[in-house]
Order: structure tokens, then C-alpha cells, then sequence
């Protein structure tokens, strides 16, 4: 085992592990919090696969922004602490691996022909900022702009519907 | 030999690693101490100056009392949060710090520990954690005033962060790179960025004040409104951690100010407006960087003692209203300009 796959196992583990936190903590600000530890396992893999930039935005805009803001809602709801992982009902106990199970089965053979499973192409490119953003301000620049304009729907959208009806 | 390239090398690193340790930890006590002169000499008072000659040994005073302080843990903490949070804190402008060009080189050591080519998105990346110390500082105390100075914190620099990062694209726009060295460079050979984007300067000043929690922006703490914020239940070192974590982060957030817009280490004119060639230059450079850096830190303290704290509605207000919009035209004016010099 080379040192490069001694990091790779430790990345994934820690970020399986982390990914099971979220779900069975029983306190929802430190699933927020085991979610940001994960977020910063997944940009070290990414670095493994020479994705700087991609890892740099990873826990620029995931962990340092987006979870601030959940975390932030999380804290202002105020929820209470759920039941152990382990209390749950027979119901619970059979529906999951059930459920995981059969997405499991209906998913793999279309990961399969898309090539998702197969091995990375030896020739790739160094994930630096010009070679990530190039093609996005050139060749999908339509396909961002859209995206953006989507966005910016919704964010109008969420406005309005939060809006408090206020007398002319 | 190869090998004595290499222990060379380390050698070179650890060197850095402990001299940013040493810049650190003799830079932040004192830039509390000028903090009690400053404000005692605005306030026409006298200021510390019983410890030593004029006062000087006050800072290493305060540490050994709060070194010598009870460390209470109250019995309603989230204890493991509670412990790491005033390490959060501290820890990523400890981080910054090593990618701070803080001089051009000394002798055939560069002074930058990492120089990475984006740099300036790795400070982002780590500046944007120090919210997460007074975050789970505010909610790991689980009491009220606390949870209030943590969640006005989260608020405040989610609001702060996108007006710095919209008010740094119309400088990296201009000088074409997101590294800290070049952009030193950069304003050595074509003058200092205040200059040439005197708005983007003056958004980025007004969010770092935001972003370091200072007045006239310092609502996670505000003594007269939540006792004092996200720190009350702490005592001793881990308290005193969050003193430091402060302090060091206005200094960052000076240096990084030094770097993006007063020309870093450079002074317009030879021999020190270009890599140093002979020692002396080098070691003048590291002043330089240090005497402006002094410099920002004096106008920190100055605002502090000389401007009165927002309302927390005019603190977003300004941020969303004002500064926000005023980013976005700066962007858009240099865009236009840097179109009509017929491109970059």
C-alpha cells in the first residue's frame, strides 16, 4: 500500500464515518457540524484526484457559507433532541436496508452503463482555477447563465412567500 | 549532495513555521497594549504604564493572570464543543498566516511559507472558519446571552462575506491573479491598488471590521446589550484564547489589507519596489510589512474609540443595501475600463 492509498482510505473512511454521524447524532447542530467535518474529508479527496480548485470551493462555499446558514436556521428552530439511533421501532429497524437495498438495485445497472464504475481515464486534467473555469465562461456559458436566472427565480420566489402582508 | 538539498530545504520551512509562531505571538499582546494606550491617549487619560518602563510589560501581565485563573467549566455546557470552540477561533488566522507574503526574500529564502497559486481563495476558504468558533462557542454554553452573540455572529458574516468576496473580483479582474505574491508584485511595478480602486478598498475595510467583530460592528460581544456575548461563560486560558483569537485576526485581516491594496512589502521607488536583491533590502522589506500592518492596526483601534455601534437593522442594511450594491457597480466600472484599455 503506497502512501497515496494509505490517504485515500483515511479520506474515505473518515468521511463514511462522519456521513453516519450525521444521521444516528441526536442533537441536529452537531449533525450540522459532523456534516462540515465531512465536507472537509471530501475536499481532501478531491485533492487526491488533483481537483484543487473544486476542493478550495468545496469548503469555501459548502462548509464555510452554506452550513453557517443551516446551522444558523437549525439554532434559530430550536429542535429538540430525537431519540437515540438505536430506539427506533421493527418498522424502522426493516424499512431501511429495505429501502436502501432496493435503490440499490434499481440504480447499479444504470451506473453501470454510464460508466460511472469505471476506471478514471489516465490522461485528465489538473484541476486548476483557468482549467475549471475556461470551459465554464466559454463552451457552458448558456447552460450557467440559465442556471443563474433559475436561481434567481426561486430566490424571488422565496421572498415573496415569505413575505409579511403589510396594509397600504 | 541531494540529501543536504533536501534537510536544506525543511530546515527553510521550520525556520518560517517558527518565526510566523514568534511574529504571532509578539505582534498580538502588543497590539492589545497599543489598544489600552490608544484608547486611553482618545480618551485623555493616562493608560497602563505601572509594569515596566511606560507600561511595556502589561501585556505579558495579563497573560500571566489569566494563565493563573481558575478554569471554571459550568455544569450546563456542551462540554466537547465547548472546549473546541475557542480553539476555532484562533486557530485559522494562525492558518492565514502562512500564506501571508510578510517579505520578498531573505537571502535565498522566499518569506512566504506557502506561496499557492490561489492563494487568496485558501485565506477565504480559512477565514471563513473563524465564525464557526464563536458559532458553536455561542451554542455549546447553552445559555441566552451567549446563543444571541453566536447567532448575530452567524448572521453578520454570512451577510459580510459575499460583499468581500464581490469587492476583491474588481481587483483580481485588474491584476489577472488570485496570488497574494503577484498581486505585491503587481502593485510594485504599476503602483499601489488604494489608488486605482479606492471603493474596493474602502468595501474591503468596512467588511473586515465586520468580519473581525470590532466596533463599530462588534454585536457578537456587545458589552452594553448582551453582558458580553459569546464569551461569558469562559474563563481563564480558554477565554483568554478568545482575546488572542480577536486580536490575531485583526492582524490578519491588516496584513491582507497591507497585501491587496498598500503594495505589501514594496515602496514605490528603488531599490525597494522589486524583489530584494541584498539582504538589508530584505530585511527592510519585512519592516515595511510590519509598519503598515502597525498602521492598519492603529486605524482598528481608532474607529474602535472614535465611532459608536451600529443598530443590528443598520448593520444589515448597510451590508445588504449599500455595500452590496456599491460592489457590484465597482465591478461593473472596472469591467468597462479595463474593456476601453482595450483588455487586459
Amino acid at each position: 500500500m503506497t502512501a497515496y492509498d494509505a490517504i485515500f482510505w483515511f479520506f474515505s473512511l473518515a468521511l463514511l464515518l462522519c456521513g453516519v454521524l450525521v444521521l444516528i447524532s441526536p442533537n441536529a447542530v452537531a449533525s450540522g457540524l459532523y456534516l462540515v467535518l465531512s465536507f472537509f474529508f471530501l475536499a481532501g479527496l478531491y485533492v487526491l484526484l488533483e481537483a484543487f480548485f473544486l476542493a478550495l470551493i468545496q469548503i469555501l462555499v459548502y462548509a464555510g457559507a452554506i452550513m453557517v446558514l443551516f446551522l444558523f436556521v437549525i439554532m434559530l428552530l430550536d429542535f429538540r433532541e430525537s431519540r437515540h439511533w438505536w430506539r427506533g421501532n421493527l418498522l424502522g429497524w426493516l424499512g431501511a436496508p429495505l429501502a436502501a437495498g432496493t435503490l440499490l438495485t434499481a440504480l447499479l445497472p444504470i451506473l453501470k452503463r454510464s460508466g460511472a464504475l469505471a476506471v478514471a481515464p489516465e490522461q485528465w486534467f489538473e484541476g486548476t482555477l483557468e482549467n475549471v473555469m475556461t470551459p465554464v465562461f466559454t463552451r457552458y456559458l448558456l447552460p450557467v447563465e440559465v442556471t443563474a436566472l433559475i436561481l434567481l427565480a426561486a430566490t424571488i420566489g422565496g421572498v415573496v412567500l415569505g413575505r409579511k402582508e403589510t396594509k397600504p | 549532495m541531494h540529501l543536504d538539498g533536501v534537510i536544506v530545504e525543511w530546515l527553510l520551512v521550520l525556520v518560517r513555521v517558527i518565526a510566523l509562531f514568534v511574529i504571532t505571538f509578539l505582534i498580538v499582546p502588543y497590539t492589545v497594549m497599543a489598544e489600552r494606550w490608544v484608547c486611553a491617549w482618545i480618551q485623555d487619560r493616562v493608560g497602563p504604564n505601572r509594569t515596566g518602563p511606560f507600561g511595556i510589560m502589561q501585556p505579558w501581565a495579563d497573560a500571566l493572570k489569566l494563565f493563573l485563573k481558575e478554569d471554571i467549566v459550568p455544569h450546563h455546557v456542551r462540554k466537547v464543543y465547548y472546549v473546541i470552540a475557542p480553539t476555532l477561533v484562533f486557530l485559522p488566522a494562525l492558518l492565514t498566516m502562512a500564506l501571508m507574503p510578510w517579505g520578498s526574500n531573505l537571502g535565498p529564502m522566499s518569506c512566504v511559507l506557502a506561496d499557492i497559486g490561489p492563494g487568496m481563495l485558501v485565506v477565504f476558504a480559512v477565514s471563513a472558519f473563524s465564525v464557526y468558533g464563536i458559532v458553536l462557542a455561542g451554542w455549546a454554553s447553552n445559555s441566552k446571552y451567549p446563543f444571541l452573540g453566536g447567532v448575530r455572529s452567524a448572521a453578520q458574516l454570512i451577510s459580510y462575506e459575499v460583499c468581500i468576496g464581490l469587492s476583491l473580483v474588481a481587483i483580481f479582474m485588474q491584476t489577472q491573479t488570485l496570488n497574494l505574491t503577484q498581486t505585491v508584485l503587481y502593485q510594485a511595478s504599476h503602483g499601489w491598488l488604494v489608488w486605482q480602486q479606492p471603493l474596493a478598498a474602502l468595501l474591503f475595510l468596512i467588511c473586515m471590521f465586520a468580519e473581525t467583530n470590532r466596533a463599530p460592528f462588534d454585536f457578537p460581544e456587545a458589552e452594553q446589550e448582551l453582558v458580553s456575548g459569546y464569551n461569558i461563560e469562559y474563563s481563564s486560558l480558554k477565554f483568554g484564547l478568545f482575546f488572542l483569537g480577536e486580536y490575531a485576526n485583526m492582524m490578519v485581516a491588516s496584513m491582507l489589507l497591507v497585501t491587496l491594496f498598500f503594495g505589501g512589502w514594496s515602496l514605490p521607488f528603488a531599490p525597494f519596489n522589486a524583489p530584494a536583491q541584498v539582504w538589508w533590502v530584505g530585511l527592510a522589506h519585512v519592516a515595511i510589512f510590519i509598519a503598515k500592518t502597525a498602521c492598519m492596526l492603529f486605524v482598528y483601534i481608532w474607529v474602535r474609540w472614535t465611532v459608536p455601534r451600529f443598530r443590528y437593522d443598520q448593520l444589515m442594511g448597510l451590508g445588504w443595501k449599500v455595500l452590496f450594491p456599491l460592489a457590484l457597480v465597482n465591478i461593473l466600472i472596472t469591467a468597462v475600463v479595463l474593456g476601453l484599455r482595450g483588455g487586459a
